[in-house]
């Protein structure tokens, strides 16, 4: 049996447009913001549809937070609708990408936004119990299914 | 041929006429045609274009091509209406007015239904600031006023029957005769509005009964709406007019009001040109403009009264471009007479006074008066010329020397130059001012330092380089004003006595030298023979020059060392100016002009370099390259060639410390074992005495190596020799300790001669270009590269202490980063290596950053060079692991970015390669992802992706 999509009708937004920093600004604060997360991040694909994350407003500049200092990010996203099963599959494509462009001693936690998921308690502990998501990458069909959200040229 | 054959032969091309036509209706949008039609051999447009004659080869197709292409009009394809409407005004002409007639009212309204219901105009992006009545107006519009026009041109009663008596048009304009606010209006009105300006513009403008036309109908009912009213002749004064303030802001009818100026003026202009110049003072709308002229006049200056209050830039925008409009009326058919032209001119440049603060009106009324120059110079109106230069010119030349107005002085010398350029006799007037500013305030800004002064007279100079002299060359003006601007400067310095150093000193002698620069290369070789004795003279009287009792004057002697050292140190500030001065009138001469004196030029240059003077030693580097090579080629008079220059030079004393090399021997070089004499070296004075003679010789040689001159070698020997001779003789052993004064003194030495090779090679804009006539063989950085690369490699295999290599690497990354990569990526598979040795040993001292930098883009241009290809894979694993040391570099941000970028190159060569490096390389770049640069974090994960992804997806490692 063919299961039918779960969203099968999103909203799609504009893409923003992408603000170009100074180059060369020596006094610059270099440091880590919520915009360099969102630019790695925006253009992951949606695991079910071929658009991005950011034309699906799951993610935006604003939902990121981080704290250089104590080496944290918190990035909440929003699933498309309430009962999104896509919404663990999402979190494990943001944390896998999150891994490949920070340093190790970032600790990074997903959550889901307050009240956007029926099962948003069980789902915000999913997505930040690493040996759930150790074992979730372990699964081939998973692996796949990540890897071509995170590197899919369909966009 | 009988009869029935004639009506057979018609029938046959009748119904093949229709045929054709009929497949042409289904195939015209020539979309159908693919874009890729490489594959038939035939474009697109060139496809479009047969079809467009075949449609006009003769009027008989009128009944089957118009309705077709009227029909295709109506198509929602964009680019088939373009077509439609290049059609129509191609074949419109072609068919005749008679045939054309009949299809009339189906053409105007295609074309109203383009340009007025549905404007596809957008706001240009200049348009924010001028209350966005700027359009660019769409292909689809542009084609169909292009019909219009030619419409017009063919039968304009009939379209103006149809254009004037369009009800929507006529109310649309009657609406608009109400006062309104640009600023509420919505974007579609505004668009509309344009519309109709342009197509009140292209009627009147094609004839003149059409303007009559226009004007009749649509001019009185304007000038009623905006308040005017039959000017009294007789009454030239410009007394404010009670009238409502509200009627002056009529937006929109002013608008259109311009337009139809513009409109008018277009056509009279266009009558200038032709032979025939009818009598345009009788026509209609020339009385009704003679009219109503003077109040119009009014209305535009409240316009830009109104700017100096409530900054309405829209206002601004329309009444400058009024008054621009009357005030480019020619002459002799004159609505405007030379009284009002005068007002205008009155107006503008008491705006242009007042209103600095507001650049965009600013900026409109300076572009209003240079187009009413440019207009009086290119129709030749002799009498708004004199008015023009009295009223305009003659008072923006006023402030050059005055404090009034209180204007910034880059903002009046702008007014001042753009002005001037309209025309040569406007800018000898300039030129003239500026020469007069030049004479009064150079010696009170040269003398006394005085601030004022100083800062006028470097804008005044700095305007002569930029904007004076490349105008004349331009537009073939006399050399005299490059002449006269060098002799004043002369001059002026010839008689003062004593100068006043201060800092703004400085900035003024650059201005000063920039601008005798500027001005001696445009001079011919007569003048500048002239210059450069009128410059001895002045430099023979200065207390540089005992020319008698000098030891210069005799043969070298011993004492010149210390004369040289005593010397250099009481160089006096009017000194320096003349020296600086003088050099800059020798970097700019022309190879043939004939230098009066040189061996006592020659020497002076060499005393001032000493003393770390750049410009004399540019000065001499411009010298040997332009001097004559051969006896026969020189100038009766002239006492030295190259050869003879560079015995001078090269024989003086200054050269002593460097005793080892081969100045003068000519031999090869001997492998750094000689004795050598570094005596020179035994006080700090002396270094940096002796940092400038290399820095001096580095110039020299600059001059030599462009010509390809022999001399250049021994040169070059001298730089190796310095960076040898430190440290090969046992003085430097490796372990010495740093803090030692001798390594004080001896690295800046040897930085200086590593650096020499930058010099050697680099392109510089200060002298020894094109520009200032220098002799410049083809090819001489690959000749030099050649020549040099054996010698500098021998030379670091010799080498044993780690600052002499560091030193020879050095010089080796200026000479690889100055030559063309062509010249070198033949000999990749050598270049590598070495190219990694050096950035293995550049990297251990900071200083040299800036040259690793040079190093690692030659480094990445051959990566990326296809030739190189070979040479990077045989070192694949050498420069991998170069690039990982450097991409964690610690000093410069662009040297870890560009190794990041480098590897990330390199993560494209053949996977067997590369995949031994694999984790090495991730484990690097896993530390860049915490760079505190952000454009490196960027470049990193890129990196790290493409390194992960050779071998799989997975970054476990």
């Amino acid at each position: 049996m063919t299961l039918g999509l779960i969203n099968a009708n999103p909203v799609v937004h504009a893409k923003k447009e992408r603000v170009a920093r100074p180059l060369d600004d020596p006094h610059a604060d270099d440091a880590v913001d919520p915009l360099e997360i969102y630019d790695y991040v925006r253009d992951i694909r949606d695991p079910e549809h071929p658009y991005s994350l950011e034309q699906l407003s799951v993610l935006s500049e604003e939902s990121i937070t981080v704290d250089e200092k104590l080496g944290r990010i918190l990035i909440t996203f929003t699933p498309t609708i309430q009962h999104c099963s896509m919404a663990t599959v999402i979190g494990l494509c943001l944390r896998e990408k999150l891994k490949d462009c920070f340093p190790a001693h970032f600790k990074v936690d997903i959550k889901v936004a307050p009240g956007s998921h029926a099962d948003e308690e069980a789902v915000n502990k999913q997505l930040n119990d690493k040996e759930r998501v150790a074992a979730a990458l372990e699964n081939p069909n998973l692996r796949q299914l990540v890897t071509e959200c995170l590197y899919s040229s369909e966009l | 041929m009988t009869g029935s054959s004639a009506l057979n032969f018609w029938n046959a091309y009748w119904s093949g006429t229709l045929m054709l036509f009929s497949h042409w209706a289904m195939n015209f949008s020539i979309q159908s045609v693919k874009p890729k039609s490489e594959d038939i051999g035939v474009s697109r447009d060139e496809l479009s274009r047969a079809l467009l004659l075949a449609f006009a080869a003769t009027p008989l197709f009128e009944p089957f091509a118009i309705p077709l292409l009227l029909d295709k009009l109506s198509s929602s394809l964009p680019s088939a209406k373009v077509e439609s409407f290049k059609y129509l005004g191609y074949c419109a002409p072609m068919y005749g007015s008679d045939r054309m007639a009949k299809h009339g009212g189906a053409l105007w309204s295609s074309v109203k239904d383009v340009l007025y219901t549905s404007p596809e105009s957008a706001l240009s992006v200049e348009s924010e600031s001028d209350g966005g009545m700027i359009f660019e107006e769409s292909d689809i519009m542009v084609e169909a006023l292009i019909l219009l026009e030619g419409l017009m041109q063919q039968n304009s009663d009939l379209l103006l029957d149809m254009i004037l008596g369009d009800e929507d048009i006529n109310n649309f304009i009657c609406s608009f005769l109400k006062p309104w606010d640009i600023h509420d209006t919505p974007l579609q009105l505004r668009q509309q509005l344009h519309s109709v300006g342009r197509l009140l513009a292209v009627s009147a403008k094609s004839s003149m009964a059409s303007c009559n036309r226009v004007f009749e109908k649509f001019f009185p009912q304007m000038m009623e709406a905006l308040g005017c009213s039959v000017g009294n002749h007789s009454d030239e004064s410009f007394a404010t007019e009670d009238r409502a303030l509200s009627s002056r802001f009529n937006y929109g009818t002013l608008y259109l009001c311009v337009e139809l100026l513009d409109a008018c003026r277009c056509l009279v202009l266009g009558f200038k040109e032709s032979t025939s110049f009818p009598d345009f003072i009788h026509e209609k709308w020339c009385c009704m403009l003679h009219g109503f002229c003077r109040s119009l006049i009014n209305i535009f200056f409240s316009n830009l009264e109104a700017v100096s209050g409530n900054a309405q830039s829209s206002f601004a925008y329309t009444g400058v471009k009024g008054l621009q409009l009357l005030a480019t009326f020619p002459r002799s058919f004159a609505p405007v007479s030379l009284l009002l032209f005068e007002n205008i001119l009155l107006k503008l440049v008491s705006a242009i006074t007042s209103n600095f603060d507001k650049k965009f009106s600013w900026g409109l009324e300076l572009k209003a008066l240079v187009e009413i120059g440019l207009y009086i110079e290119g129709y030749q109106e002799s009498e708004k010329a004199a008015t023009f230069a009295r009223i305009v010119v003659d008072k923006f030349v006023s402030w050059i020397s005055s404090d009034e107005p209180a204007m910034p002085l880059s903002l009046k010398m702008q007014a001042i130059c753009e002005t001037g350029m309209t025309g040569i006799s406007n800018m000898l007037r300039i030129v003239q001012g500026m020469e007069k500013a030049i004479s009064a305030k150079f010696t009170q800004a040269y003398v006394d330092g005085n601030f004022e002064s100083v800062e006028l007279v470097i804008k005044v100079l700095e305007c002569y380089s930029a904007r004076v002299l490349p105008w004349f060359e331009m537009n073939g003006g006399s050399e005299e004003v490059a002449w006269n601007l060098a002799a004043i400067i002369w001059d002026k310095i010839d008689n003062s006595s004593s100068v006043n150093l201060t800092v703004q000193n400085y900035e003024l002698l650059g201005a000063a030298m920039t601008a005798m620069k500027q001005a001696v290369r445009r001079c011919s070789q007569e003048s500048q023979e002239k210059i450069v004795n009128r410059a001895f003279r002045v430099l023979s009287a200065s207390t540089l020059f005992p020319l008698k009792d000098s030891p210069f004057a005799t043969s070298l002697s011993n004492s010149e060392d210390s004369y040289l050292n005593h010397h250099v140190d009481r160089v006096s500030c009017r000194d320096e100016w003349i020296i600086s001065l003088y050099a800059s009138v020798v970097i700019a001469l022309r190879p043939q002009t004939h230098v009066q004196n040189l061996k006592m030029v020659l020497q002076l240059f060499i005393m001032a370099l000493t003393k770390g003077h750049i410009p004399s030693a540019q000065a001499l580097g411009s010298l040997v390259n332009k001097l004559p090579s051969k006896t026969n080629e020189r100038h009766l008079s002239q006492e030295y060639g190259v050869e003879e220059a560079i015995d001078v030079i090269l024989t003086s004393s200054i050269w002593n410390f460097c005793q080892s090399n081969t100045l003068r021997k000519c031999s090869l070089f001997g492998g750094g074992n000689e004795i050598h004499n570094t005596k020179c070296l035994a006080g700090l004075n002396h270094t940096s005495v002796h940092i400038s003679a290399i820095v001096g010789l580095a110039w020299i040689g600059k001059g030599l190596i462009m010509r390809g001159h022999e001399g250049i070698k021994d040169i070059t020997m001298t730089f190796l020799g310095v960076l040898l001779e430190n440290t090969n003789n046992g003085d430097f052993p490796e372990s010495c300790d740093p803090i030692e004064g001798k390594e004080q003194e001896v690295i800046p030495l040897m930085k200086s001669a590593a650096d020499a090779f930058h010099i050697l090679l680099s392109d510089s804009e200060d002298c020894l270009n094109r520009n200032y006539h220098s002799v410049i063989r083809p090819l001489y950085k690959q000749r030099f590269y050649n020549s040099v690369m054996p010698l500098l490699l021998s030379s670091t295999r010799q080498s044993n202490s780690i600052i002499t290599r560091s030193m020879l690497f050095r010089s080796f990354a200026h000479v690889i980063s100055e030559t063309p990569l062509s010249a070198m990526i033949s000999e990749a598979n050598k270049l590598i290596p070495l190219l990694l040795d050096s950035l293995s040993t550049l990297t251990e001292d900071v200083m040299h950053k800036d040259v690793i930098y040079n190093v690692i883009l030659v480094l990445s241009a051959i990566l990326m060079d296809k030739n190189g290809q070979v040479a990077v894979l045989e070192n694949a694993q050498a420069i991998i692991n170069q690039l990982i040391g450097l991409a964690a570099y610690p000093h410069m941000m662009v040297i870890r970015e560009t190794a990041i970028q480098c590897l990330g190159a390199m993560s494209e060569l053949p996977y067997a390669r590369i995949y031994p490096s694999r984790t090495k390389v991730l484990q690097a770049i896993s530390k860049a992802l915490d760079d505190p640069k952000r454009a490196v974090r960027q470049e990193a994960v890129r990196c790290r992706q493409a390194w992960a992804s050779i071998a799989s997806r997975s970054l476990h490692f």
